[in-house]
């Protein structure tokens, strides 16, 4: 049961500042954040948010470390879209429990003309897979951003979020350029989890200097958010959640 | 408290240590790897101890011990790493410890795969082990219940000196949802642990911890006081929750995240006309034969569901006396079956209504 693409509840305004914001990152995108901050979620949204703004547009796999709930179980959907996904070199099989990524990724790190998002498993130890493309890391040339979720236990405040901005910069030996506000409770969230979260991420920004790319929340929420925040909002579509779920 | 986003094995985790569990024993196998994960990094700091041992086998042990000592304990693992441990849970429940263990189902049989199953309904209710023994089985469809159940577990494991399993699919081991940890509070009066062989203190005889009888007669009269306990058990712990039972033309019994399905079908043939019932087993064993008691007049058969294929018929035939035709539909291996799909079986069960 694939849902139908995007549900356009944003103006044309909106949908060319996102566009716009799309256009402006670098080629290579890196997505970090701990299990549970939705990064997965964000990077399905995301690489189809790219798609239908006209890039071509690759999505890595590179979840070695949680063998549920990864952006591979949606690839018959993102390939649909026109989206190439890469995850490990024996296929999208859900019962591959082996840390192995297909070669075929250097494919995106490596021609120009693609833009690549590399969905990166939960915390520093999901992070390792990533530290052996760090020579394609260079500065200025790609992005690295955390999804952040300050209803998680580990990444409520300013400590726990800088523990796992670090712990994962020293892993993948690159450094993280923006920060993602994904502040949920699942199909629950409202525009105060949203805006309890943008309170933290505003702090980590003002700690680090990073800038608020995006904001991101399901679209029902994402409507009602003030036009005014820090970031791009993203609506969601929650896509690796089942009905029943 | 307010509710916190949390990943099933997490929660898993903090519900032991909130219900006072201060040892953890296993041996890491997908898709419950977060469980021991959690265990590691917490238990230190509440001044618990986590040892990973070199095997299932060896972690079932470890829990006999800790138990026999008297402390609250628990190991996790998954559907073969489980099958390991029978011979373990067989001497604890011999031996009347407390422990808790939990199952984090995955595809079977043999290595099967990684992905949600329920196909160890049978180990969990027949016992994998040896001996008449019997295991009390939660099996919780959402993560609060799991929260909840997993704090009982502990003190039901102590009341009745049994070992209590808790059962979910990688589903529920893997899915984030919100949780709450409210204060708890017990249901069972809790004894001292008298039995346990936490030294005599010079103040009295040693207590001995123990599964092997040299007088048949006094295992006989061992086995006997067993099954009264078991009869206990089952009076007094058999539950269900009952879903939309009115006028159901077809109960579906389903446990687990395949009840969370069978509500989807459920709310959607309602939309068409067809009023669609559920029982869902929350304890596996003893089985709420009770709930199938008195079903709807309109009611013209059941349909099990479940991740594997059909172990929990039997209980269902058993507990409604074959009054009714029972009727199957699961899916296996990893696979997890579509509210549809449920939807189309029921309908054709009902000979094709529109």
């Amino acid at each position: 049961m694939e849902k139908k693409s995007q549900s356009n509840t944003f103006n044309v305004k909106d949908v060319t500042e996102l566009q716009n914001a799309l256009l402006a990152d670098h080629r290579i995108r890196v997505i970090i954040g701990h299990y549970g901050s939705g990064k997965t979620e964000f990077s399905v949204n995301y690489a189809l948010a790219m798609s239908q703004a006209g890039l071509k547009t690759s999505l890595a796999d590179l979840d070695i470390v949680n063998p549920y709930f990864r952006s591979r179980e949606k690839a018959e959907m993102l390939e649909k879209h026109g989206i190439h996904v890469i995850s490990s070199s024996r296929g999208h099989n859900a019962n591959i429990d082996i840390p192995m990524i297909s070669a075929e990724i250097f494919a995106p790190l490596e021609n120009l003309s693609t833009h690549v998002v590399l969905d990166v498993g939960g915390d520093a130890i999901g992070a390792r897979a990533v530290a052996q493309f760090r020579h394609h890391l260079k500065p200025g040339q790609y992005d690295m951003y955390c999804v952040i979720n300050r209803n998680r236990e580990q990444t409520k405040d300013l400590q726990g979020v800088m523990d796992h901005i670090r712990g994962i910069e020293a892993t993948i030996g690159a450094k993280v350029t923006g920060l993602i506000n994904n502040t949920h409770m699942l199909r629950e969230t409202t525009v105060q989890d949203v805006m309890y979260g943008q309170e933290l991420v505003m702090e980590v920004s003002a700690f680090t200097g990073l800038p608020i790319r995006y904001v991101s929340a399901i679209a029902t929420v994402a409507e009602q958010l003030p036009k005014s925040l820090a970031g791009t909002i993203i609506p969601l579509e929650l896509y690796m959640r089942e009905a029943w779920m | 408290m307010a509710k916190v986003l949390m990943k099933g094995n997490e929660a898993i985790g903090a519900a032991a240590i909130n219900a006072g569990c201060r040892y953890f024993f296993g041996y890491p196998i997908t898709p419950q790897n977060e469980v021991p994960e959690y265990m590691s990094r917490e238990l230190p700091k509440v001044g618990g101890v986590f040892v990973q041992a070199e095997s299932e086998v060896a972690a079932i042990n470890m829990v006999y011990g800790a138990s026999g000592a008297g402390a609250r304990v628990m190991t996790s693992s998954s559907s073969p790493g489980i099958a390991l441990k029978q011979e373990g849970i067989t001497y604890i429940a011999g031996a009347e410890l407390p422990c808790v263990i939990v199952n984090i189902m995955r595809g079977g049989p043999g290595l099967g795969g990684i992905q949600p199953a329920q196909s160890d309904y049978n180990q969990s209710t027949r016992g994998g082990g040896n001996g008449d023994y019997k295991l009390l089985v939660y099996a919780p469809a959402n993560l609060q219940e799991m929260v909840d159940m997993v704090q009982e577990a502990f003190d039901a494991a102590d009341y009745y000196r049994n070992p209590v399993l808790v059962v979910g699919d990688g589903m529920i081991g893997q899915m984030m949802e919100p949780v709450e940890f409210k204060p708890y509070v017990s249901k069972y009066e809790l004894a001292e642990k008298t039995w346990a062989t936490d030294g005599t203190k010079g103040k009295r005889g040693p207590n001995i911890i123990n599964s092997l009888f040299l007088d048949p007669a006094k295992l006989e009269d061992h086995n006997v006081k067993l099954q009264a306990k078991y009869k206990a058990i089952k009076e007094n712990e058999a539950r269900a929750e009952l879903y939309n039972m009115d006028n159901a033309q077809v109960v579906i019994v389903a446990y687990g995240t395949t009840s969370r399905i069978a509500k989807n079908a459920i709310e959607s043939l309602k939309k068409e006309g067809i009023e669609v019932g559920l029982i869902r087993p929350q304890t596996l064993w003893p089985f709420p034969d009770r709930a199938f008691e008195t079903l709807p007049e309109a009611c013209k058969g059941l349909l099990v569901v479940e991740m594997s294929m059909g172990q929990m018929i039997d209980d269902v035939k058993l507990a409604t006396s074959c009054r009714l035709p029972v009727e199957f539909y699961g899916r296996s291996g990893g696979m997890i079956p579509e509210p549809d799909a449920i939807a189309d079986k029921i309908k054709e069960m009902l000979g094709g209504v529109k």
